[in-house]
C-alpha cells in the first residue's frame, strides 16, 4: 500500500460495525475533551521550558518567570551553552556514555538472548534461572557501592556502564522475539554450513530490526538519563554527564554553569533562560528518538510482558 | 482406509493438517519449555541420552554467547550478594587496602546491627514514609492507565489514536532530573504559578517544599511521567479481545458500559492480577531517584523513604553495616512479598509472575 492511500485511510474513520450503537455527541465530546486535556497537560510544561529557553532576558524578566507566549525568539542561550565550558563538556560525555553502553549492552545482550533462543541446549536451564532470579532480588546499594570500588572503577567513566549494563527483562523481550522466527529459516541455513554466529547476523538480527531498535532505545534512555551512578563513583566535576549538571544548576540553585556567570551577573544572560536551556538540551534526544520507535513499542513491551 | 479424524476419504490431508507446522511453531514460541523441531532441537527430544560432551561441543557457541552476560551478572548481581554479610560486622573500609578484602578483616557483631533498628526513629519515618507512599501510589496512580486505555481503546480513528499514544508516552523517557524540574518550575515557589499569584497579591505559593502535600505531589509527578506508558500493556490486552464477543453482548442487548462492564473489563483482568503482583512484590521500593532530588528542597522528614535512608545512612554518613543491615531486611521482606503476592494470585485464580 502506498503511504498516501494509507494516509489517508488513517485519517477517516473506519466504519464501525452494524451492532454498534452511533456515538452520543455527549460523549464524542467528553472523550475528545479529556484526551485533549491529557496530551496539553503533557505537551504544556515542555512548551513553557522551550519557549522561555529561547526568550531574551528582557522578556523572561518582564514576565517574572517562564514564559508562555514567545516574543522575540533567540538562540544566545544555546550559542553561549554549546560554545564550549561546563555544559558542552557534560554533553559530549552524556554522548559519549550513551553511545559506548548502549553498544555494549545490545552486544552482550543480543548474543545472550540468541545463546539462550534454543530450549535444549547444554546448560540452557541454568543460565535461564540464574538471569530470572536475579529479577527477584536486588543486592542492595552498600554491596554494589564497595565492589565498584574495590574493582577501581570509581572516577572512571565505566562504573557508569558496566554496574547497569545488563538488562534481564531487555534480554527476555529479544529471546522472546527470535524464537518467534520461523527455525525453517535458520534450519536451512545451518544445512548450508553456516555458523551461529553467522546465522545470527545475517538472518535473526534483519529480522528483528523492530525489536532492537525498541531495546537499543530503553539502554540509550536508560544510560542518558542515568545520574545516580555518577553522583557516587565520580568526584572529578569535570567529569560529570549533562544530567548531574543540570541538577546543580537547578536544585542546588547554583544559577549558571562556570564560565557564563559572570554574563549572567553582568546581566547579559538570564540564569533561568540558561537553566531552561540545559533542560531543553537534555531531553531533545529523546523527544527526538521515542516517536520514531513508537509503533514497534507494543510489540517489544507484548513479548517481554506476556511471555516473559 | 478407515475415516479416521484428520484423514479424509480421498486421501488428501485436511486443512488443519496443513496449517500444522505454524501453529506447533506458535505454541513452541509461546511456550519456553516445549522444544522448537528444528534439526538440532530435533536431536533434543532425546536430550537425555545425548552424552554431556556431544552437547558441549553442538551447543558451545551457544554457550559463549551467553557467558559475557552472565559473567556480568554473577559479578554485579552475584557477588555483591554475598557483600551483604557486611550487615553482620561492624565494616571498617579501611581494616585493608581494599573494600572487599576490608570484610576479613572486620569485626564480626552478630544482629546487633538489626537490633539498631529497633531504636532508631529515623529508620521507622523511613518506613512509614514507604508504606504511605506506596498505600498512595496504589490507589491514585495504579488505575490511571487503565482508564487512560480504556478511553483511548474507544477511538477508532487510528491517527487520533497513534498521536495521542506519542504524545502520553513521551515523558516516561524524561529522566526524574528533568521530570522533578519541570515541577519545580512549574509549582515551585519561584515557578510560574507562584510568579502569577503573587502578581496578583498572594504570596508564598510553593508547593514543592510543603512536606505535608509531598506525597500527594510525588504522586502527581509519577502520574505525569508513567501513566502513558503504563496503557502499553492494557492496549495490548484489550486488542486481542475477540470482536465476537462485543457483538454477541451487543445482539443480547447489552449497551456500552454493560459490555465495558461484563466483556472489557474480565479482558483486562489477567493483566490488571499481574501487575498488582508486581506491584505488591515491589512495595518497599516507591522510588529511589525521584525521592533523592527532593531531598534538598522538602527536607528528609517528609522525603525519606528505605532506599535513600540507606543511600544517607551508607554513602553520606559511612555507616556501611547498619545500611547494609537496613537493605537486607528490606530485600528479604521484598522476596518474601513477591512470594506471597504469587500465592494470593494463584489462590485467586489467576497466573501471577511465575506459574504453578
Amino acid at each position: 500500500m502506498s503511504l498516501n492511500t494509507q494516509l489517508i485511510r488513517s485519517l477517516k474513520a473506519p466504519p464501525r460495525p452494524a451492532w454498534e450503537e452511533p456515538p452520543s455527541k455527549v460523549g464524542l465530546t467528553a472523550k475528545g475533551g479529556f484526551l485533549l486535556l491529557c496530551c496539553l497537560g503533557v505537551l504544556g510544561p515542555l512548551w513553557i521550558v522551550i519557549v522561555t529557553s529561547l526568550s531574551p532576558k528582557p522578556v523572561i524578566d518582564r514576565v517574572g518567570g517562564l514564559v508562555v507566549i514567545p516574543q522575540g525568539i533567540t538562540f544566545i542561550n544555546y550559542t553561549e551553552l554549546l560554545s564550549g565550558g561546563q555544559v558542552s563538556r557534560a554533553i559530549m560525555v552524556s554522548v559519549g556514555v550513551t553511545l559506548f553502553g548502549t553498544l555494549f549492552s545490545m552486544t552482550v545482550s543480543v548474543l545472550a538472548a540468541y545463546g539462550l533462543s534454543r530450549p535444549g541446549s547444554l546448560g540452557h536451564r541454568f543460565f535461564l534461572m540464574t538471569m530470572m532470579a536475579t529479577m527477584f532480588f536486588g543486592a542492595g546499594l552498600i554491596p554494589t557501592y564497595l565492589l565498584v570500588q574495590s574493582l577501581g572503577l570509581t572516577d572512571s567513566y565505566l562504573s557508569l556502564v558496566l554496574p547497569s549494563a545488563v538488562s534481564v527483562f531487555n534480554i527476555l523481550v529479544l529471546r522472546a522475539f527470535f524464537m518467534g522466527i520461523s527455525p525453517e529459516l535458520t534450519e536451512s541455513a545451518r544445512i548450508d554450513g553456516a555458523s551461529d554466529l553467522r546465522i545470527l547476523l545475517t538472518i535473526i538480527m534483519p529480522l528483528s530490526r523492530a525489536v532492537l531498535a525498541v531495546i537499543s532505545l530503553f539502554y540509550a534512555v536508560g544510560y542518558w538519563s542515568a545520574w545516580f551512578n555518577a553522583s557516587i563513583y565520580l568526584s572529578d566535576q569535570e567529569m560529570m554527564p549533562l544530567q548531574n549538571v543540570l541538577i546543580q544548576l537547578v536544585q542546588r540553585n547554583t544559577q549558571a554553569p562556570t564560565g557564563l556567570q559572570q554574563a549572567v551577573h553582568t546581566g547579559q544572560l538570564s540564569a533561568l533562560g540558561i537553566q531552561m536551556a540545559v533542560m531543553v538540551l537534555a531531553l531533545i534526544p529523546v523527544a527526538v528518538a521515542s516517536p520514531f520507535v513508537q509503533r514497534h513499542f507494543k510489540k517489544g513491551m507484548l513479548t517481554g510482558a506476556i511471555k516473559g | 482406509m478407515s475415516l479416521t479424524a484428520g484423514s479424509r476419504p480421498d486421501g488428501t490431508r485436511p486443512p488443519a493438517a496443513v496449517e500444522e507446522p505454524t501453529a506447533a511453531v506458535a505454541t513452541a514460541a509461546a511456550k519456553d519449555q516445549v522444544p522448537r523441531r528444528t534439526g538440532k532441537a530435533g536431536k533434543k527430544g532425546k536430550a537425555g541420552k545425548v552424552p554431556w560432551r556431544v552437547r558441549l561441543r553442538r551447543d558451545r557457541t551457544l554457550i559463549l554467547m551467553t557467558l559475557p552476560v552472565i559473567a556480568l551478572l554473577l559479578l554485579f548481581n552475584y557477588v555483591p550478594l554475598l557483600g551483604n554479610v557486611v550487615a553482620f560486622q561492624e565494616y571498617d573500609p579501611y581494616a585493608s587496602s581494599n573494600g572487599i578484602t576490608a570484610i576479613f578483616h572486620s569485626p564480626w557483631v552478630g544482629v546487633e546491627q538489626f537490633s539498631r533498628m529497633f531504636d532508631d526513629p529515623l529508620f521507622w519515618s523511613a518506613t512509614k514514609n514507604t508504606i504511605v507512599l506506596f498505600v498512595l501510589q496504589l490507589v491514585l496512580f495504579f488505575p490511571v492507565p487503565i482508564v487512560l486505555a480504556l478511553v483511548i481503546n474507544s477511538v477508532i480513528r487510528p491517527r487520533v489514536r497513534a498521536v495521542a499514544q506519542a504524545i502520553m508516552y513521551l515523558p516516561h523517557f524524561f529522566s526524574w532530573v528533568l521530570v522533578v524540574t519541570v515541577f519545580q518550575q512549574i509549582l515551585g515557589g519561584a515557578g510560574i504559578i507562584a510568579q502569577t499569584l503573587e502578581k496578583h497579591g498572594w504570596s508564598g505559593f510553593d508547593l514543592m517544599t510543603d512536606a505535608d502535600l509531598f506525597k500527594y505531589l510525588v504522586i502527581g509527578q509519577a502520574v505525569w511521567k508513567d501513566a502513558g506508558w503504563g496503557i502499553i500493556v492494557f492496549l495490548a490486552a484489550l486488542s486481542a479481545v475477540s470482536t465476537d464477543l462485543y457483538e454477541a453482548a451487543a445482539m443480547d442487548g447489552a449497551g456500552r458500559w454493560r459490555r465495558m462492564w461484563h466483556v472489557t473489563l474480565p479482558a483486562l483482568r489477567p493483566v490488571i492480577a499481574l501487575l498488582l503482583v508486581l506491584r505488591v512484590g515491589d512495595a518497599l521500593s516507591v522510588g529511589f531517584e525521584q525521592f533523592l532530588l527532593q531531598r534538598w528542597a522538602v527536607g528528609a522528614g517528609a522525603s525519606e523513604v528505605l532506599d535513600t535512608y540507606v543511600w544517607n545512612v551508607g554513602i553520606q554518613n559511612g555507616d556501611f553495616s547498619y545500611a547494609a543491615a537496613v537493605g537486607l531486611i528490606k530485600g528479604v521482606i521484598g522476596v518474601c512479598l513477591v512470594l506471597g503476592a504469587n500465592k494470593v494470585a494463584h489462590l485467586l485464580g489467576e497466573q501471577g509472575v511465575y506459574k504453578k
